[in-house]
C-alpha cells in the first residue's frame, strides 16, 4: 500500500491506503471525516464536494492518491473554531438546509463560487449549483443564503 | 408568547451539527467488527431461479457468509407485510403474495433480491457477489400499468395480476347525473411514475449482543417503532423488548424510509447469524432499483356540470401500479388517500371510483410525497380547468363558483371524510391578488412580442393530513394505532427532555417542537431538548409521515405537557398553602389567584425531585407521558398560482413566477413552514416538468436508473417562489395546526400543467418535457401553415 500525505483542515496527515480509494472514502473511512457525504455513483449530486488547493471537487471523482500533496479542506475545517464561516451562517440565518445531507457539499461549492464571483446573480448562482442536488430546500433558501453571505462577505 | 414560542422563525438548532460536518447519519457510524452487505440483485425483471451456487463466492476473500432465500426460509423468516388491508368491491381482502426479503423461488423485479454476501470489506463483498451462479428461467415482463391485467401472471395467488378492485361513492347516483348533465367533460390522465430520492441512500447496521440475547438496528427510517414492529412481529419473530431500533440523522424521506425493507431485515437477521454487526449502506443506483416508487396511476375522469357551470358529479376510473409486491402500505395510498379526497375544495354531490390496483414486474410502490393526495388533486384540477376552458368561464370563477363555503362547514363529503373547517375563497383572493390575475392579459400580449407562449394556471388542492383516528383507520383496514406518543421530563435542576414517536428527517422538529414546550411551560427554549429516533429512549412512536408529526405529535406533546402542569398546580399549592383549585398557571409561574404569591415552574421541578416539603399521596418527580389519538383527519387547503413562459423553438418552460397561498392553521415556526412549501413545489415541478421512472416494456429493464437519465430538479430549474398564508385553526387538536410538510408536491403540478396547456393550447402528459413542448408547439405551427 502506497503511503499517502496532504495536508487537510490545516493538518498533516499520512496515512498508508489502497491506491484504488476515493478522496471520499479516504476523508470518511481512512480520517473519520464524515461530514463529507456521498449521494450519488455518477458523480452529479456534489454531496461530496470539498476544496483542494482552494477549488471545490468531486471527492467522489477523484483518487486520494491524486490529493498527494495537496492542500485539502473539508466541511470541518470551514468554521474558525466555535465561528462559524459566514456561508454556514448564511445557511442557517436564511434556512439553506432541511436534512442537512446536500449541506456540506453545496456549502463548499457556494464558498468557491464567491471565491470566483464575490457578487452574483440570481442566475449565476443557479447556474453554479447545477452540480449541487437538493432534494428538500427548492433551492429557494440556498440562493438567499449565498446571495447574504456574498454581500456579507464583500462588506 | 416568550421569545423563541409559538410562531416565532425560530433558527434551527440542529443546523449547526449539520453545517459543521457534526451530523450523524447511519453511513457515519461504525460499530467495531463490523462487516458489510452486498446485495446480489435480480438483473432480470420475470424470472424462475431455478439455481443459486454460492460456493465459490464463499470461497471468495474475505467472505464471513453468503445466504440465500433458502437460509432464510430454514429459518423461519417470514414475509414483509403489507399494514393495510384494503376490502374489495366484492368484500375479499386485497390478494397479499408473500414478500420474502430474499427470494425463495421467483424474481420480480429487476433489483430483487438474491443474495446476500457478507464480507470483511464492502469491496470484497462485492466482488464475491459476482462469483454467484444463477440461473434465471426467464418469463415476460410486465411493466404498463394499463395492461398489466392482460400480462403474464407474477403472482400464483393474484389472477390477471389484479391485487384489488375497489370503489368507494354512489355510482348510481353519479351515473344519474352524468346522463342528466348540460356537460361532461373527460380527461385521459397518467400520473407519471416517480423516483423519491431522498439525498441519503438507505442504510442499516444490524448488531447482535449474545451476552444479552438483543439487537440493535441502525436504520435511515422516518418510523423507527414501526421498523421494529414488522421485523419482530411478523419477520424476524423477536421480542420487541430486545430489540433497539436507531434511527439517527436521516437525510430526507418523502415517504421512502417509512417502509420496512428487506436490505435492514437481512443485516438484523445476519448480525446473529455471523456473529458480528453488519452494515449496509446503498449505492444510487441501487436506490433507483430498490427503493419504493411513487404515484403511476391511469386514469379516466368525467366531470359533470350543469349550465350554469355548478359541479354535479364526478367519475374517477383508476389503475394503479402497486409494483412486484406489497410494499408497507401501499394499498392505502390509491384507495383511502386517494379517492377519499376526490372532492378537493367542491361541494360536488355525487362522486364515485373505482380503482384496480395491479401487479407489475417494477419495483413496490408506496407513499411518496403527498401519497394519494397529489394524484387526486392532479386530476380534480386538471380536470375542472378544461371544464373552464370548454364552458368559456374563468378559471378562478368556475372554482369559486363551486368552493364548499366557510358557513357550510364541518362539510361531509360524498367520499366518506368531514372536513372541519376551512375558507378557500379567501386564499384564492390573495392568491389572485399577489400573482396580479387581472394583469395577467397584458403580460401575456407582451410576451408574445418577444415570441413567447405565456400561459397561467391555477391549483386549489386539500389534502388530508395527521393520518387518524386510530378506530375510523383500523375499521378501514389499517393494521397499527395511528396515534402518537410523548414524554415530557423535567430533570431536577429544571431543563426538560422530550421524547417524542415522531421522527425528523428534515423537518427541524428539535426546534420547533422546543418552542412549543417553551411555550407551554413557559419555560425557555434552551431549556428544551427534543429526543427522536431511538426506541431505547422514546416511549413508543408512529413515526413521521402524512405531515402529522404537529398535528398528531404536538398534541401528544402539549397532552404530556398538561399533564405536568396539573402535577405542578399540586406540588405549588403544597408550598404556597393554598388548595389546588386557587393556583393558576401561566408564563411559568403558578400564582394563587390574586395574590403575588407565586412559585416558579423550576422551583416546582427542583422539588418533585427533592420532596423533603411536599405534599401527601403525590408522588416525587415530574415526568409524564401522554398519547394523542386524533379526532379527525386534519384539512390543509390552499391556491397555487404558476406563470410560466414557453420558447416554442425550443420547447423550454420557464417558470416565470410562483405564487403559494396555504392554509395551514396556526403556525408554529413560519420560516420552517415556509421551506416545506418551497421543497414540496420544487417536487411537484420536477414530476410535472421533469421527473419520470422509465421501464423499458419488453425487458423490464429500469431505463432511468441514474442521475444521467432521472431528471432530477436542480438550482436552474426552478424559481424563487412567493409564499402567502391564511389561516382558519383546525377544530379538533389542541393546537389548531393542520400539517404543512406534502401541500407543495400536492398543489404544484396540476398549477405548472394548466399553465403550460393555457400556453400551448393542448393537452399534454407529465413530464412535459421540453422535447414534448417542443413537438406539441411544432405540430401546432404546421396546423396553422396548412
Ligand atoms: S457523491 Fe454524488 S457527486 Fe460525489
Ligand atoms: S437539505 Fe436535504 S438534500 Fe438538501
Amino acid at each position: 500500500m502506497p503511503s499517502l500525505s496532504m495536508t487537510i483542515n490545516g493538518k498533516q496527515v499520512t496515512k498508508d491506503v489502497d491506491p484504488n480509494t476515493l478522496l471520499v472514502q479516504f476523508l470518511r473511512e481512512n480520517l473519520s471525516l464524515t461530514g463529507t457525504h456521498v449521494g450519488c455513483d455518477t458523480s452529479q449530486c456534489g454531496a461530496c464536494v470539498v476544496h483542494v488547493n482552494g477549488k471545490s471537487v468531486k471527492s467522489c471523482t477523484m483518487l486520494a492518491v491524486q490529493a498527494e500533496g495537496s492542500d485539502v479542506t473539508t466541511i470541518e475545517g470551514l468554521a474558525q473554531g466555535d465561528e462559524l464561516h459566514p456561508m454556514q451562517a448564511a445557511f442557517r440565518e436564511h434556512h439553506g438546509l432541511q436534512c442537512g445531507f446536500c449541506t456540506p457539499g453545496m456549502v463548499m461549492s457556494a464558498v468557491d463560487l464567491l471565491q470566483n464571483n464575490p457578487d452574483p446573480s440570481e442566475t449565476e448562482i443557479r447556474e453554479w449549483l447545477e452540480g449541487n442536488i437538493c432534494r428538500c430546500t427548492g433551492y429557494h433558501n440556498i440562493v438567499k443564503a449565498i446571495q447574504a453571505a456574498a454581500s456579507e462577505m464583500r462588506r | 408568547m416568550p421569545e423563541n414560542g409559538i410562531g416565532a422563525p425560530v433558527r434551527r438548532r440542529e443546523d449547526k451539527r449539520f453545517l459543521t460536518g457534526k451530523g450523524r447519519y447511519t453511513d457515519d457510524i461504525n460499530r467495531p467488527g463490523q462487516l458489510y452487505a452486498y446485495f446480489l440483485r435480480s438483473p432480470v425483471a420475470h424470472a424462475k431461479v431455478t439455481r443459486v451456487e454460492t460456493a465459490q463466492a464463499e470461497a471468495a476473500p474475505g467472505v464471513v457468509a453468503v445466504f440465500t432465500g433458502q437460509d432464510m426460509a430454514a429459518d423461519n423468516v417470514g414475509s414483509l407485510p403489507c399494514g393495510w388491508t384494503v376490502t374489495d368491491r366484492h368484500g375479499e381482502p386485497h390478494k397479499a403474495p408473500p414478500h420474502y426479503p430474499l427470494v425463495r423461488d421467483k424474481v420480480r423485479y429487476v433489483g430483487d433480491h438474491v443474495a446476500m454476501v457478507v464480507a470483511e470489506s464492502y469491496a470484497q463483498a462485492r466482488d464475491a457477489a459476482d462469483l454467484i451462479e444463477v440461473d434465471y428461467d426467464e418469463l415476460p415482463a410486465v411493466v404498463d400499468t394499463k395492461e398489466a391485467m392482460s400480462g403474464t401472471q407474477i403472482h400464483d395467488e393474484a389472477p390477471s395480476n389484479l391485487c384489488f378492485d375497489w370503489e368507494l361513492g354512489d355510482k348510481d347516483a353519479v351515473e344519474q347525473a352524468m346522463s342528466q348533465a348540460a356537460n361532461v367533460v373527460e380527461l385521459d390522465l397518467i400520473n407519471n411514475r416517480l423516483i423519491p430520492n431522498a439525498m441519503e441512500p438507505r442504510a442499516a447496521i444490524g448488531d447482535y449482543d449474545s451476552g444479552t440475547d438483543s439487537y440493535t438496528v441502525y436504520s435511515t427510517s422516518q418510523n423507527p417503532h414501526l421498523l421494529r414492529l414488522i421485523l419482530c412481529a411478523f419477520v424476524l419473530n423477536l421480542p420487541e423488548s430486545r430489540v433497539r431500533v436507531i434511527a439517527p440523522d436521516v437525510g430526507g424521506g418523502f415517504g421512502s424510509k417509512i417502509y420496512a425493507y428487506a436490505e435492514e431485515t437481512c443485516c438484523t437477521w445476519a448480525a446473529k447469524k455471523v456473529g458480528r454487526p453488519v452494515k449496509w449502506t446503498a449505492e444510487r443506483g441501487e436506490a433507483f432499483v430498490s427503493d419504493a416508487h411513487g404515484r403511476d396511476h391511469v386514469t379516466n375522469v368525467k366531470l359533470a356540470v350543469d349550465q350554469e357551470g355548478k359541479f354535479l358529479a364526478l367519475k374517477v376510473d383508476t389503475t394503479a401500479n402497486v409494483g412486484a409486491y406489497l410494499s408497507s402500505f401501499s394499498t392505502c395510498v390509491p384507495t383511502y388517500l386517494y379517492a377519499t379526497l376526490l372532492a378537493g375544495q367542491y361541494a360536488t354531490p355525487a362522486i364515485y371510483a373505482n380503482v384496480k390496483a395491479v401487479f407489475t414486474s417494477t419495483a413496490p410502490v408506496d407513499a411518496y410525497r403527498g401519497a394519494g393526495r397529489p394524484e387526486a388533486t392532479y386530476l380534480i384540477e386538471r380536470v375542472v380547468e378544461v371544464a373552464a376552458r370548454q364552458l368559456g368561464m374563468d378559471p378562478a370563477e368556475l372554482r369559486r363558483k363551486n368552493f364548499i363555503k366557510p358557513d357550510q362547514f364541518p362539510y361531509q363529503t360524498p367520499v366518506a371524510l368531514t372536513y372541519d373547517i376551512g375558507n378557500y375563497e379567501a386564499s384564492l383572493d390573495k392568491a389572485l391578488e399577489m400573482i396580479d390575475y387581472k394583469g395577467f392579459p397584458a403580460r401575456k400580449a407582451e410576451a408574445e412580442t418577444r415570441g413567447k407562449l405565456r400561459g397561467i394556471g391555477l391549483s386549489a388542492y386539500i389534502e388530508a393530513c395527521g393520518i387518524a383516528p386510530s378506530a375510523v383507520v383500523g375499521a378501514l383496514g389499517a393494521g397499527v394505532g395511528l396515534w402518537e406518543s410523548a414524554q415530557v421530563r423535567f430533570n431536577a435542576t429544571g431543563t426538560v427532555s422530550v421524547m417524542t414517536g415522531a421522527h425528523s428527517h428534515g423537518q427541524g422538529h428539535e426546534t420547533s417542537f422546543a418552542q412549543l414546550v417553551s411555550e407551554k411551560l413557559g419555560i425557555p427554549y434552551e431549556n428544551v431538548e427534543i429526543v427522536h429516533g431511538d426506541t431505547g429512549a422514546i416511549p413508543m412512536g408512529m413515526g413521521t409521515y402524512g405531515s402529522r408529526s404537529l398535528a398528531v405529535g404536538g398534541s401528544a406533546i402539549v397532552r404530556a405537557c398538561d399533564k405536568i402542569v396539573e402535577k405542578g398546580r399540586k406540588i405549588a399549592a403544597h408550598l404556597l398553602e393554598a388548595s389546588v383549585d386557587d393556583v393558576e398557571f401561566k408564563d411559568g409561574q403558578f400564582t394563587v389567584v390574586g395574590t403575588d404569591r407565586s412559585k416558579s415552574m423550576g422551583e416546582v421541578a427542583f422539588t418533585a425531585y427533592v420532596p423533603h416539603n411536599y405534599p401527601e399521596g403525590v408522588e416525587p418527580g415530574l415526568d409524564e407521558t401522554a398519547f394523542y389519538d386524533p379526532l379527525n383527519f386534519t384539512y390543509p387547503a390552499g391556491v397555487h398560482i404558476a406563470e410560466i413562459e414557453v420558447d416554442p423553438d425550443t420547447g423550454i418552460t420557464q417558470i416565470v413566477d410562483w405564487v403559494a397561498v396555504d392554509d395551514f392553521g396556526r403556525v408554529l415556526n413560519p420560516m420552517i413552514v415556509e421551506g416545506q412549501v418551497h421543497g414540496g413545489i420544487a417536487q411537484g415541478v420536477g414530476q410535472a416538468l421533469l421527473e419520470n421512472c422509465v421501464y423499458d416494456k419488453e425487458s423490464g429493464q429500469l431505463v432511468t436508473g441514474s442521475y444521467m437519465d432521472y431528471t432530477m430538479p436542480r438550482a436552474d430549474d426552478l424559481p424563487s417562489f412567493r409564499v402567502g398564508m391564511t389561516v382558519t385553526e383546525c377544530t379538533h387538536n389542541p393546537l389548531g395546526v393542520k400539517g404543512c410538510g406534502e401541500a407543495g408536491a400536492i398543489a404544484a403540478p396540476p398549477a405548472l400543467i394548466n399553465a403550460i396547456t393555457d400556453a400551448i393550447g393542448e393537452e399534454i402528459d407529465m413530464p412535459a418535457t421540453a422535447e414534448k413542448v417542443w413537438r406539441v408547439c411544432q405540430a401546432r405551427f404546421a396546423q396553422a401553415a396548412e
